[in-house]
């Protein structure tokens, strides 16, 4: 019980952070019309590439001759990074699409 | 120094938030993308040159890292093809899912000897792992069963029953970790091995229709598996830029839901076919065939036409052949409109995306209730590879599995031209009325050849 109330304590402008950010993703993305649906996710998909941040934090503070760490890192780094590049670059194919008629009209 | 960062990290935030705001307006989702793609860059540069205790940085491993990943990450995405849209986004997510894992791998790993195990740290780690994991799994098999190479209908004996005793033993040893003395790394071995098992029997019994359920429900995993890392990390960018996508997946999921009227629980759950399939079987029926010719006779001369693709427009990629066809409709005076369900198709807006990418106007798009209100005054409806989005009983047979979801109401139509490649039920297994209708004619075939046929036919009447 000592340990929980400890670490909200510690942690309270951690704890609001996470409290405030469920309400604005909520706000943020409210209505969006069907059209969009897919891109909008492809892009939220590649927003959560953002768990590369972690992968990099552990690496860097592995020792150079921790490869099992390293390793693992490499491949969170990697995977990761496959995520978010390929997430934004999918997404910009997409409305790339939709632009083009845009013009058009 | 460390305020610096700190300060870097809350413009790549605001710059996630405006980026994801903006992408939610066709206007300006393009400038949304970018702007979420800054704040990626931004926030990534900043945990780089982040002041760091102990360790060697290893740059030369992060850039190894970041080269492989981004390169096979631009490749896929310029390779892939638009209908294969739904399977990148689900592999894609995946990835992310499985980093989040490994970082609560090493997590574990690093823990000193001796460090209280029945902490919040603890459990947050836990959480990763087994979000994470379920993230990355569940995503595969989603990804197998969109592909193709693992079969839709697959399913597990008694998978309720086998995802149930699978929680309660997550629950039960995450509890057991909790409360020993020193951290045995087998214990959270079999617990990454459960949680990858779980993400497998999880998604395994949905499939099909349900589809853009999962992918958003996925989506959302990946995102919250994201926040739980930046918890252990104590990192705003990675807490905010999660708990964002954590939320934005599970809207995009209710919105699915309540477009076929099912709650989540009953999707991830139910899973469709076995029951409810006796209706409309028993009786002789006769179905009328349509030829190409009186299909194109019928479309040249009619004034309003609209078309409902589902995910048979995908399989066939027949997007294309659609808009040609269109364009000849329309040189001929045809109003050309195109009437999307929610959950045509494998993914969210699958449809549109599609559509976009054949250059279909999406103001010649009608969502659902737009839709049903031109039916009645429409000459001919062409119901291209769609098939429970537009299937009477969910209105008149409460035994149906999809009683009480929304349909187009193609029906009330003056003709109804059903392309499909067989008389076979559609992903619910339910047989559809609408095929024996009296305005109903079937044109069976390959959609895009079938399309193809009508376009020749158009010019040659």
């Amino acid at each position: 019980m000592d340990t929980i109330i400890n670490f909200l304590a510690e942690n309270q402008a951690m704890i609001f952070i996470l409290v405030l950010a469920i309400f604005l993703g909520t706000e943020v993305i409210s209505k969006v019309p069907t059209v969009l649906h897919t891109p909008l996710m492809s892009g939220a998909n590649a927003v959560s590439g953002v768990v590369v941040i972690g992968a990099i934090i552990l690496i860097r503070a592995a020792e150079a001759d921790d490869y099992l760490v390293l390793s693992l890192g490499f491949l969170g780094i990697a995977l990761a990074m496959i995520n978010v590049v390929g997430g934004y670059a999918v997404t910009g194919r997409m409305l790339e699409m939709f632009k083009k008629k845009k013009k058009e009209d | 120094m460390n305020t610096l960062i700190e300060y870097l990290y809350i413009i790549s935030v605001v710059l996630f938030i405006v980026g994801l705001k903006r992408l939610s307006s066709p206007d300006t989702a393009r400038n949304g993308n970018l702007i979420a793609a800054a704040g990626m860059a931004l926030g990534i540069l900043a945990s780089l040159i982040a002041p760091i205790e102990t360790g060697a940085n290893n740059y030369a491993w992060i850039a190894g890292a970041m080269v492989v990943g981004g390169g096979i990450g631009l490749v896929a995405a310029r390779r892939v093809k638009m209908t294969k849209m739904p399977e990148m986004v689900s592999l894609f997510n995946g990835l992310g899912g499985a980093c989040a894992m490994l970082i609560s791998i090493v997590e574990f790993y690093n823990l000193p000897e001796g460090a209280n195990l029945a902490s919040p740290e603890v459990l947050t780690t836990i959480f990763a792992l087994f979000i994470g994991s379920i993230s990355f799994t569940g995503s595969l098999v989603a990804w197998g069963k969109l592909d193709g190479f693992l079969r839709d209908n697959l399913r597990l004996p008694a998978p309720t029953i086998v995802n149930a005793i699978l929680l309660l033993g997550i629950i039960g040893l995450s509890a057991y970790i909790m409360t020993r003395e020193q951290l045995d790394f087998v214990l959270v071995l079999a617990l990454l091995g459960l949680s990858l098992v779980y993400g497998v029997t999880f998604v395994t019994p949905i499939g099909g229709g349900d589809m853009p359920v999962v992918i958003s429900l996925l989506n959302s995993f990946t995102g919250i598996g994201a926040a739980l890392a930046g918890l252990i990390y104590g990192n705003n960018v990675m807490i905010v830029g999660g708990i964002i996508v954590g939320a934005s997946g599970t809207i995009l999921t209710m919105l699915m839901c309540k477009a076929m009227n099912r709650s989540l629980i009953n999707v991830i759950i139910g899973g469709f076919g076995g029951g409810g399939v006796a209706s409309g079987l028993s009786r002789e029926e006769i179905v009328k065939e349509a030829t190409p010719t009186d299909t194109a006779i019928m479309l040249k001369y009619a004034s309003k036409v609209i078309v409902v693709p589902g995910y048979g427009l995908a399989v066939a990629q027949a997007q294309h052949a659609v808009h040609e066809l269109e364009q000849k409709c329309q040189a001929e005076g045809v109003d050309f409109k195109y009437a999307i369900h929610p959950v045509a198709g494998r993914m969210p807006g699958h449809m549109n995306v599609l559509l976009a990418e054949a250059d279909v106007p999406y103001d010649n798009l009608l969502e659902l209730e737009d839709a049903n209100k031109e039916f009645p005054s429409t000459d001919v409806v062409l119901v291209v590879g769609a098939n429970d989005v537009v299937n009477p009983a969910a209105k008149e047979d409460p035994s149906s599995p999809i009683y009480g979801m929304p349909i187009l109401d193609v029906e009330l139509a003056k003709n109804v031209i059903v392309m499909k490649r067989s008389m076979s039920a559609g992903y619910a297994g339910i047989q559809n009325q609408l095929f024996f209708g009296d305005k109903t004619r079937m044109l069976f075939g390959d959609a895009k050849k079938s399309i193809n046929m009508l376009k020749d036919e158009v010019d040659n009447v």
